[in-house]
């Protein structure tokens, strides 16, 4: 039974589904050998190791868990998925906890959500990723300028290289418009 | 032998040399592309932290689009994060067609199809396992005799799917190293990962990463890659990674195709090594003219 149902009562579980139960279900077989934490290698900078985080998910520390940067640290090596011994999907688990936060929980991560966030509008606008659009949009959104300025010397290199340029892809087409609003509709958040 | 080409969105952006210099070194080999014609982004890393059906319905959307195209089965995918996007839709829906049907639904609006008959494959594979070392060795006109080489695999081409290489301790680059002429260098690095993304959200961290795969490399005179994101991490940060960490990390960072053009002594823009950001003297002496 889920701890959200155990605390609010029966009536609550209808309306309220356990978001985390599709993660609590990848990571159920979890033994706590913490081979995931060994291999990744982005442990270092994490508040919880990912061994802790699973704990923490079967616990259903919802709160905990979406104010931590563990799962937005996850960069997809899929070190921790080759290696589990309970053959457990977890690089899919701290994908699945990216999703459930875009989605329900403004993460304390702005950086990533901003970053992921202005990637899909640029696809979305015009099919394929225009770069300098992207990067130009992420860094204006951050209203962080120092942190831009760090990147600014890369960016003229590539704008003198001809590598960036303000060309749009596929001008004036969405191709992927009615995916983008098919998907939303039947995850029901546009 | 034929293939259809998925490019990328870097591969006409920031990797413009990969698209040319993989382009030039198949052709050479004689391979065929067939670039997809109208192909959209894979959603990169930023469709999968999103939304779970996002992140698969866009690639299904390219591969469907290919299957439309013509018959030719193999898909080529130079880029290893839309590989990996690419290859997990086609692995996902051989053991799901629940998910196809689901994905089907979605790509109708715009009058596609997914059948499930596309073989996703990375330039690595493609390259030493249907190309092969023997064939680009026969190919070489100018031997990169006296350069060492560490091959830099980094992650999406690995894992989670063992293709062609193993996960673990993979090995596939050095024949194609070795058959331009080059010393293969001896590290345990290849398939650590260069931190994705954090370069740009968390950049202390990317910096740890890339920073660690450089300094091992310190005694090789150049670095092979096979992906635009290990690419840009390597060759982009060099000298703010060495400030800080008090070291000299400056290196050589090219594409492996570049790596085997420049043996094969193609023209300068088809190598396009005057597009890398970290190129030095000693690796620019040996580019045709």
């Amino acid at each position: 039974m889920n701890s959200a149902a155990t605390q609010t009562g029966g009536s609550e579980m209808v309306s309220q589904p356990d978001e985390l139960a599709p993660v609590k279900e990848m990571v159920r077989a979890c033994i706590q050998c913490g081979t995931c934490t060994g291999s990744c290698p982005n442990a270092f900078a994490m508040d919880y190791t990912p061994r802790h985080l699973w704990r923490m998910v079967l616990m259903g520390l919802k709160e905990e868990i979406f104010s931590s940067r563990t799962f937005t640290l996850c960069s997809d090596c899929y070190y921790c998925t080759l290696r589990c011994p309970r053959g457990l999907p977890l690089t899919e688990a701290m994908e699945a906890l990216k999703q459930i936060a875009a989605a329900r929980h403004p993460s304390p991560d702005r950086y990533s959500t901003q970053f992921y966030k202005t990637f899909l509008q640029s696809v979305r606008r015009h099919g394929r990723v225009n770069e300098m659009e992207f990067m130009a949009l992420y860094f204006a959104r951050l209203k962080n300028p120092l942190f831009a300025l760090r990147f600014a010397p890369l960016g003229m290199k590539l704008m003198r290289k001809g590598k960036v340029s303000l060309r749009v892809p596929l001008k004036g087409r969405h191709p992927l418009e009615s995916i983008f609003r098919n998907v939303e509709a039947l995850e029901d958040r546009s | 032998m034929i293939y259809q080409y998925y490019p990328g969105c870097s591969l006409e952006g920031t990797a413009l040399e990969y698209n040319l210099a993989t382009r030039a070194v198949m052709e050479a080999a004689g391979a065929q592309l067939h670039e997809i014609k109208d192909w959209t982004c894979c959603g990169a890393s930023a469709a999968e932290a999103t939304s779970l059906l996002l992140s698969l319905a866009l690639p299904a959307r390219n591969l469907a689009l290919a299957e439309q195209a013509d018959d030719v089965r193999d898909i080529l995918v130079p880029c290893s994060a839309c590989y990996l996007n690419l290859k997990k839709v086609e692995e996902k829906t051989h053991s799901d067609s629940g998910l196809r049907e689901q994905l089907n639904g979605l790509l109708e609006q715009d009058g596609l199809q997914l059948a499930g008959t596309s073989r996703v494959r990375h330039l690595l594979d493609v390259m030493a396992n249907d190309i092969g070392a023997e064939k680009i060795h026969s190919l070489v006109k100018q031997p990169l005799t006296g350069l060492t080489v560490a091959p830099y695999y980094g992650c999406q081409c690995l894992r989670p799917y063992a293709i062609f290489d193993d996960p673990e301790a993979p090995r596939s680059m050095e024949p194609l190293i070795a058959a331009a002429g080059a010393t293969v260098y001896d590290w345990d690095m290849g398939g650590r990962c260069c931190g994705a993304s954090h370069m740009n959200t968390h950049p202390e961290v990317g910096q740890a990463l890339v920073g660690a795969i450089l300094a091992a490399a310190a005694g090789a005179d150049a670095i092979a890659t096979v992906c635009p994101m290990c690419q840009m991490n390597l060759e982009a940060y060099q000298n703010q990674i060495s400030r800080q960490q008090g070291r000299d990390l400056h290196l050589t960072i090219v594409y492996l195709p570049q790596l085997i053009g420049l043996a094969m002594q193609l023209p300068l823009p088809a190598v396009g090594l005057n597009l890398n950001l970290a190129v030095d003297g000693v690796f620019r002496s040996r580019q045709a003219i």
